[in-house]
């Protein structure tokens, strides 16, 4: 790995939900993100998956300053983002996000151009907007005249698009895809992902990519961090993910992935059956969080948390106490 | 040939950064969405004869001087040969106990309505939007906690005591009253406002503005704020009514338009002492004050569809 550009170190984030007890109030909180480190190089795309909960979405909030951290912090190329309580306009300009929901992200009352003029507006003063919005618009393959629709003209495609363009326009090194093709036609994923793998060649970007579809991360990331309830299980290169999966977590949503053909049915690990529900985020029972869903629980697992673990080349990690002996045991 | 597929693309785009063209795309867009919303408006006649009434209104407020038939019965004026007569003839709404023709009256009293309406409610949105829109947007700081609590106690006086008390310690006169209404009119803006505001900040392409690092103006003004026009300008419609109704009930009481000067609820205050065998001296300002109040209701009624529409 080269240079390393955004690095994640011990992220807790805590939310309160409520207070229990009536003279001492204790806060109940959810921990949402609770003690979560990974690196992106260059160049890179690093894809977090996880369940609904899973706190993936909050580790892109946070990054975008949108909460601040309970605890652990976050650096870009070795700038702490929370040093400053109000993140200063240079780094806004080099992090930028493509949110899921595009009808949500463009603001209804503006056209394509005033969208995307903002972000010119603020971090390219003096460049002349209009040709620099008509190049925006070439760069991600959409008409000039796009620049004078509403937001409802568009097809979701288009205005993911348009999002995509926006999250351009400061010219960042690093963006954050927040599930940027689940509220999109699955004809239309194809076309948003390839549209952001040629972007990433073109421009150098780095890509910290949250989805939780595995296929599209397969085709796309090059290192995936698997979430389960705010922590991470493993950490592998796409290929060691899906061809040697190591947490019984991951196996048993890589089992889970419909498939069709018999070469992929190869391809896929052994069926691990899932047993149990995702334990309540409020309560998490003791020693590994996994334990009461996990196959091969054993004694341990209810009392000690397990801490992550090399099992594999190119800093391939899992949390789990079957890799906490040798790799044979397995 | 077949590379030419790709030329009308690059046309476009050349076509597009033309100033002129451009201002014709823009110029092109804007009566396309005119005349969608008004062919969306004319489709409830009950809106198209609330726009009729209020533009009616309107104008022969305006222009009260030329089209009522006896201007000088809007001044001190006499004429005790033709007091009280029933309607028909000469005066079409008949005339009052001294003489004065009441459809003159009733067409100047329009303009002190109208005058009452516009200046309250440009008191009073821009003050109640800025608020809401300012609490809303730091919901949960302190800055909210103060400005809605300032709200409340305002929205807890009961309004009309509230106006009385106001028009009865300053001088009783169409400022004051206006003063009087404005004061217990703008928390209503900025409830409506607050809810709104807090509702949008949280969309994500206010998020968005933020994380590109737009100011708090910007935010306000340009991300929020045209997103709750319709609103606002549904909400001013149905208001100028109410504030017309407000308005001639200080008047009536006294506290507002004095006499001679013709106010519409102060011509039914004093007509109403020859009720019920002069009928015509008050129920002629009465229906004035019925009309105004219907053509601002049925106009927001309309407005409130429009928008409505739009949204889905």
């Amino acid at each position: 790995m080269s240079e390393i550009v955004l690095r994640v170190e011990a992220l807790k984030k805590h939310f309160v939900v409520a207070h229990k007890g009536l003279i001492r109030r204790e806060p109940v909180t959810v921990k949402a993100v609770d003690g979560v480190s990974f690196e992106i190089g260059r160049g890179e795309t690093v894809g977090l998956v996880g369940e609904s909960g899973s706190g993936k979405s909050t580790i892109a909030y946070i990054a975008m300053g949108m909460y601040l951290p309970t605890s652990g912090t976050i650096y870009y190329r070795d700038r702490d983002l929370f040093r400053e309580k109000k993140r200063p306009l240079d780094l806004k300009r080099e992090i930028q996000i493509v949110f899921q929901d595009p009808s949500s992200s463009l603001n209804p009352r503006q056209t394509v151009r005033q969208i995307l003029e903002l972000p010119l507006r603020i971090h390219q003063a003096g460049a002349n907007r209009l040709e620099e919005v008509v190049r925006l618009l070439d760069l991600v393959d959409l008409p000039a005249e796009v620049m004078h629709k509403y937001p409802r003209q568009l097809s979701g495609g288009e205005r993911q698009i348009v999002a995509i363009a926006r999250a351009l326009a400061t010219r960042p090194s690093l963006v954050v895809l927040d599930e940027p093709t689940s509220a999109l036609d699955v004809s239309v994923q194809g076309k948003v992902i390839n549209l952001l793998i040629r972007l990433q060649r073109e421009l150098g970007l780095t890509y910290l990519f949250i989805s939780h579809d595995l296929s599209v991360m397969r085709n796309f990331a090059s290192r995936v961090a698997i979430l389960y309830l705010g922590r991470i299980a493993e950490v592998a290169s796409t290929r060691q993910f899906f061809e040697n999966p190591q947490h019984p977590y991951t196996q048993m949503l890589l089992s889970s992935i419909p498939v069709i053909s018999e070469e992929e049915e190869k391809l896929r690990p052994a069926k691990v059956v899932s047993s149990g529900e995702i334990p309540s985020p409020v309560n998490l029972p003791p020693g590994c969080s996994f334990h009461t869903r996990c196959p091969y629980v054993m004694d341990v697992c209810r009392r000690v948390d397990p801490a992550l673990v090399e099992v594999g080349d190119n800093g391939h990690v899992a949390r789990c106490h079957l890799h906490e002996q040798p790799l044979a045991q397995k | 040939m077949l590379n030419n597929a790709s030329q009308p693309d690059h046309a476009v785009g050349r076509s597009a950064i033309d100033p002129h063209r451009l201002a014709q795309i823009e110029r092109r867009n804007r009566r396309e969405r005119w005349g969608r919303a008004w062919y969306k408006f004319s489709r409830n006649p009950l809106s198209v004869l609330g726009l009729i009434m209020v533009v009616t209104i309107t104008l022969m407020a305006i222009f009260a001087p030329f089209v009522a038939p006896y201007p000088q019965h809007a001044e001190p004026f006499t004429d005790f040969a033709n007091a009280s007569k029933p309607p028909g003839g000469q005066y079409l709404f008949g005339t009052d106990e001294i003489g004065r023709d009441i459809l003159s009256r009733c067409i100047f009293g329009f303009r002190y309505a109208l005058v009452m309406g516009v200046a309250v409610l440009s008191l009073v949105v821009p003050v109640g939007v800025l608020l809401g829109l300012v609490a809303g947007y730091f919901q949960g700081t302190i800055i909210d906690t103060i400005i809605m609590r300032v709200t409340d106690i305002f929205l807890s006086v009961p309004p009309l005591i509230l106006a009385l008390a106001v028009a009865s310690v300053l001088q009783p006169n169409l400022t004051n009253a206006m003063l009087a209404v404005s004061l217990m009119w703008w928390p209503w803006y900025t409830r409506l406002v607050y809810g709104l505001a807090s509702a949008l900040r949280n969309e994500y392409f206010v998020v968005s503005a933020e994380t590109i690092g737009a100011g708090t103006g910007h935010i306000l003004f340009r991300e929020i704020l045209p997103n709750m026009v319709s609103p606002i300008l549904t909400k001013m419609s149905l208001d100028m009514g109410w504030v017309v109704i407000i308005g001639s009930m200080l008047s009536f009481v006294g506290l507002g338009v004095q006499p001679p000067t013709p106010g519409l609820g102060t011509m039914v205050a004093a007509g109403a002492r020859f009720l019920p065998d002069q009928w015509w001296i008050a129920i002629f300002p009465a229906l004035a004050i019925v009309v105004v109040v219907l053509g601002f209701n049925l106009l927001g009624d309309g407005l409130r569809d429009l928008f409505s529409a739009e949204e889905s």
